[in-house]
């Protein structure tokens, strides 16, 4: 292993970038549960991350300082009255990706305040996951995110996940004469004395007012961000400053505030995805040491000899010591504003000028298909929702440029957890892919089909008009970009129905794209995963 | 939006039961207590040849069974298919059951069982679960005694396809817009007809189909 100060020199501002240049090791590109090792062409712009932060030496001592010295609040044991009803809610699977090492970073700030809430003579409380619309999590994961000691205590009568769809379980807190803005959160927080909210920050999008505002909230008070228009006057998911769905988001949050006491305790991660053994992921190639491409090859050898369920599994199993690089606690907007300035810290990677060409490795993972499938709707959102948006408010790549994407694109679902998006995939887009036209025609069909609600309230499955939101969430991107190319997709209705492109290999795409853009066409690659943003100027 | 209505196949979809317990219980309630004990008797030692006929051919099981309720008055009929609800088809609710019409109710959709059995049997559970409507067989009745005969057509297999799809149309309902719900692959038909099916506790023959079709499938509880 390199010396610690060698490592930091390597990785110092500048270095992130690299320039392609004649002799250059080929990339180690995810593509779905396995890598492409791929030569790119001589000038190819390649946008690595950010090594990883380092994390607090004592996680508990700084929960326990941040809700001591918290923004805009008095100090949590102050808000603390013996026989109050209290309530803890939680950020739900979707954050991090991949599921962290535990102890969940979750399970210490609950270990905190719960003892501070027994020390005051507090019992009434209740932990929920604040699932808004996404699937129920298992009582398994549920274990393994707040511990066993917490889950033996709470679950399941005071430790569960929202639900949405529970008639008697939610309350409107406002509502505007037409019903297009509503307000509605889960019935036991609007009837607590105060809430707790437990967070875990993965990137700038989390956190904040969205974590009240969309977390517990109900169908149609979701419909008021989620939808085509809000999206596509979104500049950037990830930029508060340029997003129309974190304005919309705040709208809902300043509301909940007004109504409720909302103590928010968010903790922010830095980007140490891969552990030992994996860990080379993290570097640039030109760093690999021998030991290094021994164990890519390996890795890459084995994965692609396993049947894909089987890889997927593996990979799945690979949790990811992540760091806790901050903790802070009290009002929403102030504490989320001091996560923010750590997350773009860790994330964000200046360069220099758009690209007429991006590439975007899909890994086989999002926030929506943990221990699932990665399905095509899920690929379509990684490349053209997150991925496409990881910036801050100007894509890498220029309008009308080109976007290629490295995944099989297989045509597979998970009818446990995604039994909506099976229909949405196979009826809605081959009658159309124009967003505001599925809006119109199909959103309340989905979202209120008998089946899917019980799918989603009984079983472990996304709510029935999750599959539409993925739909917009890459709105922003399939606006912006001219073209989309999906290298190594092993059929070609996938990509059809998607409305892309399909190459068999990384060359062939770049060829193709080149053949639309000119041969004169910048490249640029998002190194990606671990997470890595973009500043361009 | 286009009126609707969500369709439930009754036995082993919303009841852990079938049609032969429906019999059995029937058989076992007439007559005088010596005659019952005797007919208790015959009714358990031919339910597994019922049951055997049942998977066969449904069309022919159900003629031949209803000739059983021969010569019983309608009154005694109704009075025992409601002693029958409250003993065998309320504690065979599947939990989930209500809360899987209630969320159809909340979606706009019309109530409706079709079912294989005879009406007047199923209209204390329609009544309780508060649909708003039942396609059921009907009893043939002259002066007051059940003739044994069902009025055609009997309701089962593509004669329920049949009766959903003139009900959306007498009734003004959009069959594209409708759900169906069924446990079992005899009913291929009636959720082949309608525009949103679902596979409710299927058989492994329509687990198999909802699989091929992407049909939704509901493990109820």
């Amino acid at each position: 292993m390199r010396p610690l100060k060698t490592l930091k020199k390597l990785y110092d501002e500048e270095s992130q970038v690299v320039i392609t240049e004649k002799g250059s090791p080929p990339r180690a590109l995810f593509s779905g549960e396995n890598f492409l090792l791929e030569d790119l062409p001589v000038g190819t712009r390649v946008i690595f991350p950010r090594p990883p932060l380092e994390g607090v030496p004592n996680v508990k001592a700084a929960i326990r300082w941040a809700i001591n010295h918290p923004e805009g609040m008095e100090p949590l044991h102050a808000l603390l009255r013996p026989g109050m009803r209290l309530t803890c809610v939680i950020d739900d699977i979707s954050v991090p990706l991949p599921p962290m090492a535990t102890p969940d970073v979750r399970q210490s700030i609950l270990e905190v305040v719960l003892e501070l809430c027994a020390d005051s003579g507090v019992d009434d409380i209740h932990l929920i996951i604040a699932n808004a619309l996404h699937r129920r999590m298992t009582e398994a994961e549920m274990r393994r995110m707040v511990g066993q000691k917490i889950h033996d205590a709470f679950y399941p009568d005071r430790y569960y996940n929202h639900d949405a769809e529970d008639p008697d379980g939610i309350t409107e807190l406002e509502r505007s004469p037409c019903g297009s803005h509503v307000v509605a959160v889960n019935r036991r927080v609007a009837e607590s004395d105060l809430t707790v909210y437990v967070n875990v920050n993965f990137v700038p999008m989390n956190g904040g007012h969205k974590s009240m505002g969309t977390g517990l909230a109900n169908y149609a008070s979701l419909r008021a961000h989620h939808n085509p228009k809000t999206i596509r006057s979104s500049e950037s998911y990830m930029e508060p400053a340029k997003s129309e769905l974190y304005r919309r988001n705040e709208r809902i949050g300043k509301a909940i505030d007004k109504h409720l006491k909302v103590f928010h305790i968010e903790s922010v991660l830095n980007n140490r995805m891969f552990g030992p053994g994996t860990d080379f992921l993290h570097k640039r190639e030109e760093d690999y040491s021998e030991g290094d491409r021994l164990k890519f090859h390996a890795m890459r050898y084995a994965l692609s000899k396993m049947p894909r369920a089987a890889a997927r599994k593996v990979l799945n199993a690979i949790p990811a010591p992540y760091d806790v690089t901050g903790v802070f606690a009290g009002a929403t907007e102030p504490t989320h504003q001091k996560i923010l300035e750590k997350s773009w810290q860790q994330y964000v990677v200046p360069v220099q000028g758009q690209s007429d060409i991006v590439i975007f490795p899909i890994p086989f993972i999002s926030p929506y298909s943990v221990n699932s499938i990665l399905n095509p709707l899920l690929v379509q959102v990684m490349g053209l929702g997150y991925f496409f948006n990881l910036n801050r408010g100007v894509p890498l790549v220029k309008k009308g440029g080109v976007i290629i994407l490295t995944h099989p694109a297989f045509d597979e679902f998970d009818p446990v957890q995604h039994p909506s998006y099976i229909e949405f995939f196979n009826r809605v887009l081959p009658e159309t892919r124009d967003a505001v036209k599925i809006e119109q025609k199909f959103e309340r069909e989905f979202a209120e089909n008998p089946s899917y609600v019980h799918l989603y309230r009984k079983g472990n499955a996304y709510h029935g008009v999750h599959p539409l939101y993925m739909w917009y969430w890459g709105e922003n991107g399939r606006q912006h970009a001219g073209k989309v190319i999906v290298a190594g997709a092993e059929n070609n209705h996938v990509p059809a129905l998607l409305g892309w492109d399909r190459t068999d290999t990384l060359t062939e795409a770049i060829e193709e794209a080149r053949g639309f853009m000119g041969r004169s066409a910048s490249i640029s690659l998002l190194r990606i995963s671990p997470t890595v943003m973009v500043d361009v100027k | 939006m286009d009126a609707k209505a969500a369709f439930y196949d009754v036995d082993g979809t919303l009841v852990k039961t079938n049609v032969v317990h429906v019999y059995a219980y029937y058989a076992m309630n007439r007559g005088s207590l010596l005659g019952m004990a005797g007919r208790t008797l015959a009714t358990a030692a031919s339910v597994p040849l019922f049951a055997a006929m049942d998977a066969l051919d449904r069309k022919t099981f159900n003629e031949f069974f209803y000739r059983y309720y021969a010569g019983l008055s309608e009154d005694r009929l109704i009075s025992v298919a409601e002693d029958m609800f409250e003993d065998v088809l309320k504690p065979a609710l599947y939990e989930q059951t209500r809360d899987l019409i209630d969320q159809a109710r909340r979606a706009g959709c019309r109530i409706v069982l079709v079912t294989g059995a005879l009406d007047f049997s199923m209209r204390p559970l329609a009544r309780h679960l508060g649909a708003d409507d039942m396609i059921a067989n009907k009893m043939q009745f002259v002066g007051g005694k059940a003739t044994g005969k069902v009025i055609p057509p009997i309701i089962e297999g593509a004669n329920k396809a049949n009766a959903i799809r003139s009900y959306c149309v007498r009734e003004g309902l959009s069959l594209d817009q409708s759900h169906g719900y069924s446990d079992s692959a005899s009913d291929y038909a009636m959720l082949s007809v309608v525009g949103r099916p679902t596979a409710v506790n299927p058989d492994m023959r329509l687990r198999a189909i909802a699989r091929a079709y992407n049909w939704p499938i509901l493990d109820l509880k």
